[in-house]
């Protein structure tokens, strides 16, 4: 079994690769198209690229300290929140990986997440509610499956990811910036008439079209890590029953947690944002979590 | 033919520079998870003299107790290698437990606020050790599985490689009574 773990791990390190090749692409092409048909060109499409480079490249390489910015956490006290310190202690000598930074969030909504680029710079995060109304058991079971997605180099991949997907967001955005304001050498695209208007128009599409798909990968990626980080937390505890059961109180809590943006929600244990109920069957593309009840179902039956 | 043999050796000592590589790799995580378990039963043993100390300043009667203690304690800093530390570690659980048991008869010593400190302290520790030991039993199995399987079995001794104890608790070896009776 646990064999089966170190393998995942190589496959997520391989399959970041492989989805950070597809952007690259994914990016190269959505840049070219818009560099084309705003008007500026190959120069436009290269300069947009180094600079959506070096701001990925930066949140990615801090995006530990931005994202702990973002929510508004502190560092965790040994004394103070004593259950919570010393579980992540324990879980980190389970795992066999250095202990990673533990902050809280003081908001009441019960959820967590963790983050880092590495194990080394790794942290795990938990709001004021959730330690508070946890035993030591299901604390145990949700810094354990946060603990994996650090173990497993979900953290990682995850902040790749929202990189890149930032990347896309950024690359359309400036070019929806440019056709607002005329863009440039506008009596070149003039000249060229027709081909001219059908590049703005496919420009246009692309410029809407490429965050959705993007985000629509990114999310998909996200859940699948879900199920996959509950059951090397289980290996971790040895007690399915620890997880199910604060997955269980957790779900039973309606409210939403306020420090969550829509830029950091897929991080955390559970959708911070459950009270918004969509029933169409599109909704479930933008879910950034499994069914919570799939996900205690699967558990009890460990 | 010769040179038939010739590949033989090369692709027989490639898979000996192999398996030494990884056997010692492997035996290297088996070393570090033991040394985990080490710092936290030392962290256990330093724990109790603080206890003891408290413990006595409201039952002072107890002797026996505190003595069965500290013989535990020491015995486990003196022992050497898996089977006796846990066997050590074993006594001293035991030890502890009868002192708490004690102590349920001493009010002001349950509501003094060093001793549920120590309480929650010597709880937690446990946890780690039980932590400390998964960890260190999945390396000791994978390891000594790598140097059991069939060709390993044939060039590990010769390469100097042994199995590992495990490092096994009293509930477990209750459970498996248990078993024995079924």
């Amino acid at each position: 079994m646990a064999l089966s773990v170190y393998s995942q791990v190589e496959n997520n390190k391989a399959k970041t690769w492989l989805i950070m090749a597809f952007f690259t692409i994914f990016i190269a092409t959505v840049a070219y198209v818009l560099g084309q048909s705003s008007g500026y060109g190959l120069s436009w499409a290269g300069a947009a690229l180094i600079l959506a480079g070096l701001i990925g490249f930066g949140s990615y390489y801090w995006s530990d300290k931005m994202v702990l910015a973002m929510s508004g956490a502190r560092l965790a006290d040994r004394k103070r929140d004593f259950d919570l310190y010393t579980v992540t202690e324990n879980i980190a000598i389970a795992a066999g990986i250095p202990k990673p930074k533990v902050y809280i969030i003081e908001d009441s909504a019960p959820n967590a997440f963790a983050t880092g680029r590495d194990p080394k710079h790794a942290v795990v995060c938990i709001t004021r509610g959730l330690a508070t109304k946890l035993e030591r058991s299901e604390l145990e079971g949700v810094i354990a499956h946060e603990m994996s997605h650090i173990h497993n180099f979900d953290t990682r991949l995850m902040a790749i990811v929202a990189v890149l997907v930032g990347m896309i967001a950024f690359l359309s955005d400036w070019f929806m910036r440019i056709v607002w304001w005329g863009g440039a050498r506008r009596s070149d695209r003039e000249e060229k008439g027709n081909i001219g208007a059908i590049l703005i128009v496919l420009g246009i599409i692309f410029a809407v079209l490429s965050p959705l798909v993007a985000t629509i990968i990114q999310l998909a990626i996200s859940r699948r890590r879900e199920f996959l980080a509950d059951a090397s937390g289980v290996l971790l505890t040895r007690n399915p029953e620890g997880l199910a059961s604060a997955l269980e109180k957790m779900s039973k809590d309606r409210e939403v947690l306020e420090a969550a943006t829509n830029a950091t929600a897929h991080l955390y244990i559970i959708n911070p944002f459950k009270g918004k109920n969509f029933s169409a069957w599109f909704a479930g593309l933008f879910d950034t979590h499994p069914p919570i009840q799939e996900r205690i179902k699967i558990l009890r039956s460990m | 033919m010769l040179f038939f043999i010739l590949i033989l050796c090369i692709l027989v000592i490639l898979y000996v520079w192999y398996l030494y590589n990884n056997l010692v790799a492997s035996k290297i995580r088996v070393k570090e998870a033991w040394s985990q378990i080490d710092v936290q039963l030392k962290r256990r043993a330093d724990l109790i003299p603080n206890l003891v100390s408290t413990v006595k300043g409201y039952a002072k009667h107890e002797k026996n107790i505190f003595e069965n203690v500290t013989i535990a304690r020491s015995s486990l800093l003196a022992a050497e290698g898996p089977a006796k530390k846990a066997l050590a570690n074993n006594q001293l659980a035991s030890a502890l437990k009868s002192l708490f048991a004690v102590a349920e008869n001493y009010p002001q010593l349950q509501a003094s606020g060093n001793f549920l400190q120590l309480q929650k302290e010597l709880g937690d520790t446990e946890d780690k050790v039980a932590y400390a030991r998964q960890f260190y039993n999945t390396a000791v199995l994978e390891f000594n599985t790598k140097i059991q399987i069939f060709p390993n079995i044939l060039m590990a001794r010769n390469l100097g490689f042994t199995e590992v104890e495990f490092f096994q608790t009293q509930e477990e070896e209750k459970k498996k009574v248990e078993v024995e009776f079924n």
